[in-house]
């Protein structure tokens, strides 16, 4: 078992990716109860807006240096993304039927996929992501950090103790918490709930941009699918925590990325399954996990019944 | 004198479906009007419109000699006019004092606010109480004082209470009531939306039948009181 400490510490750092988009998706559904299907192309578009500034850096830039300017494009070109969204394609369809904007969801994020597709240069293969050369740290006897892992390890409890401030004390985060327990309500305290679903775009948008630039610097490569898994995995990060909940969010995605690693490690060697372990069946390990998180718990880890409005 | 509050032939729809047919009422500052009538009747639907929550088809809503039609819900309570709704609604997962604050959500001025929250906790003591209690924990008579006292925070010109009674025991229904009247006494301008006639009649100065989206009777709360047709109708005599 002397492998354990070191398939928890990888998990955590994809899990940390995971809750870094799943609060998008809770974010986004707390307030409007719409599943924002196109939210992992904002992902996609973080890392394309992280590997933009790399572009345009002189190419001697160091890492250490560069890291922050990227983080600045990608969470400025995903934040600018998800407003626009919301403001064009989401907003003219509040007070739809929900299977309308759900559909737009979808359909956004085809075309989000293909514009990047056809526009950015040379999109149509994966493109190298810089990486944090040198070997990695080592923690204990086996136990090895990647220099690429710890971006996320610090940038995810940063973002979700911040935003866990934010929306706890401050006059708009109490805005905030108001319109997602009942918005009709929010605007008679003189709320614009507007604005407030804005912010609820822009902060997931945000996250979502940080999460890009994670995933670049873990996998090496940025490309314009990678918004799909990525953001279903998150979706389903964000139902395992329980959907509405931004704590639940960063737990469901530690729990979904920590149970694939410990998969991917260990199923293998359950007598009669080698032929299921490995990293080709991460994904449904992650799913089995959910349909079973579904049947036993249908409102996720932290979710609360929806039956608590008098 | 002019009126702080005039509808004039208001009329809102659900679709097709017409739910306010054309009614014209007004409410004079230190008053306290109340629009009684059945299910259906469509009073819910009028303070919703005059609060912005739903447009009008036609009509007008003046309010503090300003239009407030096209005026949108969150700029409503600005203007001074304060609406506690039906059901309650209050903010079940925040607190007692969270929710307070978001009544004086759009006032700047902290030690005012501290002041007003002060004087709700006074108003109903259990919610000084329960201040940091989750709002969705507390008793349906306690959430209703908690949405009256939210609705207070603002320093509301005009007070739009819907239904305060509604699924109340009559010990806490009589409690509510008795809050109204101190609420009027100290010149609190109210509109209040009651099934409960006989409490709300007592009370007000003045009051509105409604019927399927109509006025159908009007006069002074008394007059009401000991018209035939309201007490077979709304105090279940024959």
């Amino acid at each position: 078992m002397h492998e354990l400490p070191q398939t928890l510490l990888t998990g955590l750092a994809l899990g940390a990716t995971y809750g870094l988009i799943a609060i998008g998706y809770t974010m986004v559904y707390g307030i409007i109860q719409l599943i924002n299907f196109a939210h992992g192309e904002i992902v996609m578009i973080g890392g394309f807006g992280a590997l933009t500034i790399w572009l345009w850096l002189p190419s001697n830039t160091s890492l250490t240096l560069a890291i922050p300017l990227m983080l600045i494009g990608a969470v400025i070109a995903s934040v600018a993304v998800a407003t626009a969204a919301e403001r064009f394609a989401y907003r003219p369809l509040r007070g739809a039927p929900r299977l309308a904007p759900l559909i737009t969801a979808i359909g956004l994020s085809l075309a989000l996929q293909q514009i990047v597709w056809s526009f950015y240069p040379n999109a149509k293969k994966a493109r190298p992501f810089p990486q944090i050369s040198g070997d990695s740290f080592q923690l204990a006897g086996n136990l090895h950090l990647q220099r690429n892992d710890i971006f996320v390890l610090v940038a995810a409890p940063i973002c979700m103790a911040a935003l866990g401030l934010f929306i706890a004390n401050s006059r708009t985060g109490r805005a905030m918490q108001a319109t997602a327990q009942d918005p009709d309500t929010a605007k008679l305290m003189g709320i614009n709930t507007d604005r407030i679903i804005v912010l609820a775009f822009a902060i997931g948008g945000g996250f979502a941009g940080v999460a890009g630039v994670a995933y670049g610097l873990r996998i090496g490569q940025v490309e314009v699918l990678m918004g799909f898994i990525l953001g279903l995995k998150a979706f389903t990060a964000a139902v395992l925590g329980g959907i509405g909940n931004i704590y639940g969010a960063m737990l469901g995605g530690v729990v979904l990325g920590i149970a694939e690693a410990l998969a991917i490690t260990y199923v293998q060697d359950i007598p009669g399954m080698q032929q299921l372990g490995g990293g080709g069946w991460a994904n449904v390990w992650a799913f089995a996990l959910l349909i079973a998180v579904l049947l036993l718990r249908p409102q996720g880890l932290l979710g609360e019944r929806v039956a608590d409005r008098a | 004198m002019t009126a702080l509050l005039e509808v004039d032939d208001l009329k809102v729809a659900y679709g097709n479906i017409q739910a306010v047919k054309g009614i014209t009422f007004t409410v004079h500052t230190g008053q306290v009007v109340t629009l009684i009538g059945t299910n259906g009747a469509g009073k819910t639907t009028t303070l919703r419109t005059i609060s912005g929550l739903l447009t009008p088809q036609s009509g007008t809503i003046t309010f503090d000699g300003q239009p407030l039609t096209k005026t949108p819900a969150h700029h409503i309570v600005a203007r001074g006019l304060a609406h506690s709704p039906e059901g309650r609604r209050i903010f079940p997962r925040l607190t007692v004092a969270e929710n307070l604050q978001l009544g004086a959500f759009l006032r700047k001025n902290p030690t005012e606010i501290n002041k007003d929250t002060e004087r709700a906790y006074e108003l109903f003591p259990i919610l000084g109480e329960r201040r940091k209690q989750a709002a969705g924990t507390l008793s349906g008579g306690e959430q209703q004082m908690l949405a009256m006292g939210r609705a207070l925070m603002s320093r509301p010109k005009l007070l739009m209470l819907d239904e305060p009674s509604m699924g109340l025991s009559p010990i806490m229904m009589q409690k509510i009531m008795e809050t109204i009247a101190e609420l009027k006494s100290t010149g609190t301008t109210i509109l209040l939306v009651e099934q409960n006639a006989q409490a709300a009649l007592s009370l007000a100065d003045y009051g509105h039948v409604m019927e399927i989206g109509t006025i159908v009777l009007s006069g002074t709360g008394d007059h009401l009181l000991h018209n035939e047709s309201v007490r077979k109708a709304y105090l279940g005599e024959d």
